[in-house]
């Protein structure tokens, strides 16, 4: 933004840097801590934090029921004994894919925009994880037990079903939550040790210097911990193509029309990035502005963001297309052909086209520069697009199995209000643990911020 | 402002690191080291009876198994003799023997006697006596010598583990029909060669999984 910028063509907007370089180290560092610190949590804020609360009490009394009861409280049923657990499972999480995606594959590539989001991001990463863990462990029915899903000698001389992809996805959940916590704390570290160098109160010190593990700072520390990042971005990029992947496997490994189609990985890991983006910029947008952060999350960080979620939705409608044509064109197959008519014509074809609608559709006006810098209609896609990709797993799962292949055995599906309860009751949960992360944790990397200030101030050397 | 943490602090928590893993994964070798454990098996733990019953002292006069386990060979299910077979002989022998009070209580009151049960395998497994008896499995192979012991205790532990060590390799196990109640038969050293040829004498057939089939005792 200097004033010797070349002169632009009419109506053209400047894009802003990717931070305020009004900025010194000390204001931007006190202004990330202060926060925690001071500032008292924004009133909007705090509302939210209330409603989610009364939401995590919603989850914790749908959860009691759901184990004192059985699962029988759920809608599902055969021939759709996958429902809303699962759609919610997948739908978590793809949300948690951007987390990683901005923290490994955009650190390597060394995206400078990455810097004011992947901590944000890399926390939702870990709620939807978390979110998305309840559902398979308690549709399993007896979440006593979920331990029996890990390869332990034991006396039952046993082992956990090694050729099926929801052993697989046990492996890829696991491994990816536990990455991804690594990955986030040990980029705390840091911010957590300047936290604790300005602490006032005394719990508060305790608290911070347990938490930053003796960080002091020294080169040796910075040497170590540049090493370790890296390792850890090496460890979390094939993961991001993997654990979504291998979730798309639960599909397309079994042999049902709708669900055995060698596209579904590529599909599925386009599809988790795309719902991840716009659930970053769903929680982004009222962020920046409640907290008073346009100087951190600048329209730049935005504009990347949709521009991200345009391709990868993109790459999502060619899946749909692609997924059309091979059923009713190209594969010659009688079930397939009608799981597809049956998919856009069918009892459910409102949902199917509502999703083209909302993942098709609608954010083609991403094309446009000005709707990509006009945020309130930003945030309105995104929230059209987390409904959308929500509705792709629903299309999915409902639409494949309510028509199985004897017409005896067709049955429809709706879910009851325990289903609801819980899926709005994760959603809670979600909104809680980041009201929490804001109020309690640096919500922007730092030390990372004042080295792209740094860089940016300085004449290159 | 002064750090609360000195520098000893980095030493009390990598001890604290090693403290903790080191209580998560000894507490998980205790935990398995009990279930394994006759605190969590009960092999040979004698459980306690209404009357202390000896199968060393019944078994040594001479008396037969099935005299009192009358379905093994037909039913799912060895049975518990009625009050009436131990009144078969205890009208006349110990007919005021104080230890068997409680036997003749039963028999006056029609009250069946009621024995806490030595195995106890789970609800959800199909167990079958007659088709182990059928197939050359002796009572002594799951139950031990029965025949020595003054009170009851299980010599096995009815884990899944423990039932599928003989449905992996049945050879090892098998034994002639006239040897199925003999308590004192020991597989003999040519077990194997032996073994195989009874297989195929009771069409055991380890060959397609149908012994380690899931549904097999999970119905």
């Amino acid at each position: 933004m200097s004033a010797s910028a070349p002169e632009k063509p009419m109506g053209y907007t400047e894009i802003p840097e990717v931070l305020d370089l009004n900025h010194t180290y000390d204001t931007a560092t006190d202004k990330i801590n202060d926060v925690i610190l001071k500032k008292k949590t924004p009133m909007p804020i705090a509302v939210a934090m209330g409603i989610c609360f009364l939401l995590v009490g919603l989850l914790f009394t749908t959860i009691t029921k759901l184990v004192s009861t059985g699962i029988g409280i759920w809608g599902n049923n055969q021939p759709v004994a996958w429902a809303f657990d699962i759609i919610n499972f997948v739908w978590w999480i793809g949300i948690g894919h951007a987390g990683t995606l901005i923290s490994a594959i955009l650190f390597l590539f060394r995206q400078e925009w990455r810097t004011s989001i992947n901590r944000f991001a890399e926390a939702m990463t870990i709620f939807a994880v978390m979110c998305a863990g309840m559902y398979p462990v308690l549709h399993v029915g007896r979440p006593w037990l979920a331990y029996w899903l890990l390869p332990y000698v034991n006396v039952m001389q046993m082992w956990p079903q090694f050729r099926s992809p929801l052993m697989w996805d046990v492996f890829a959940v696991s491994t990816y939550f536990t990455i991804s916590l690594l990955f986030w704390y040990t980029g705390l570290i840091p911010d957590l040790a300047s936290l604790r160098d300005r602490a006032k109160t005394r719990v508060s010190r305790v608290v911070t210097g347990i938490l930053s593990m003796g960080w002091r700072g020294s080169a040796r520390h910075w040497q170590r911990y540049d090493i370790i990042y890296l390792l850890l971005a090496g460890l979390s990029t094939p993961l991001v193509v993997s654990v979504h992947s291998i979730v798309s496997l639960d599909f397309a490994v079994a042999q049902l029309p709708g669900w055995h189609t060698t596209i579904f990985p590529p599909y599925f890991v386009a599809g988790a990035v795309y719902s991840g983006f716009a659930m970053v910029l769903t929680l982004a947008i009222p962020v920046r502005a409640y907290f008073g952060f346009k100087d951190f999350i600048t329209q730049r960080h935005l504009d990347a963001m949709s521009k991200v979620m345009l391709a990868t939705g993109l790459i999502v409608i060619y899946g749909y297309a692609m997924e059309a044509f091979i059923a009713l064109v190209y594969s010659g197959n009688p079930n397939e052909a009608f799981m597809m008519k049956n998919r856009m014509f069918g009892p459910y074809g409102w949902s199917y086209w509502l999703l083209i609608l909302c993942n098709g559709v609608i954010p083609q006006l991403l094309w446009l520069k000005r709707v990509r810098l006009h945020t309130p209609t930003l945030w309105v896609i995104s929230i059209v697009i987390n409904i959308g990709m929500w509705l792709e797993r629903f299309v999915i799962i409902v639409t494949s199995l309510h028509r199985d292949f004897v017409p005896s055995s067709w049955g429809m599906y709706a879910p009851t209000k325990w289903d609801i309860f819980m899926f709005i009751g994760t959603i809670g949960f979600f909104g809680f643990m980041m009201c929490l992360f804001l109020r309690f944790i640096p919500m922007f990397a730092g030390f990372e911020l004042r080295e792209l200030l740094h860089k940016k101030k300085s004449p290159p050397h | 402002m002064s750090q609360i943490f000195k520098p000893t602090a980095n030493a009390v928590a990598r001890l604290g690191i090693a403290i903790g893993f080191g209580v998560v994964v000894g507490s998980l070798v205790l935990l398995d080291l009990l279930t394994r454990s006759p605190y969590g098996t009960e092999v040979n733990v004698a459980r306690e009876q209404p009357v202390p019953f000896s199968h060393k002292h019944h078994a040594n006069m001479g008396i037969d198994c099935r005299y009192c386990h009358t379905s093994v060979e037909e039913g799912a299910f060895a049975g518990i003799p009625p009050t009436k077979t131990c009144m078969n002989c205890h009208s006349q022998i110990f007919n005021d023997s104080p230890m068997l009070e409680p036997v003749r209580e039963s028999w006056k009151t029609g009250e069946s006697l009621q024995w806490n049960r030595v195995h106890d395998l789970p609800q959800f497994v199909y167990f079958n006596h007659s088709i182990h008896v059928a197939k050359g499995i002796g009572c002594s192979t799951c139950h031990g010598r029965v025949d020595q012991m003054p009170l009851t205790r299980k010599v096995n532990t009815l884990y899944m583990g423990w039932c599928l060590d003989c449905h992996r390799a049945p050879e090892k196990f098998v034994r002639p029909k006239d040897k199925i109640f003999d308590m004192a038969w020991q597989p003999p050293p040519n077990q194997r060669e032996v073994g195989l040829e009874l297989l195929k004498e009771y069409k055991i057939d380890t060959e397609h999984y149908k012994m380690l089939d899931c549904y097999l005792c999970h119905r």
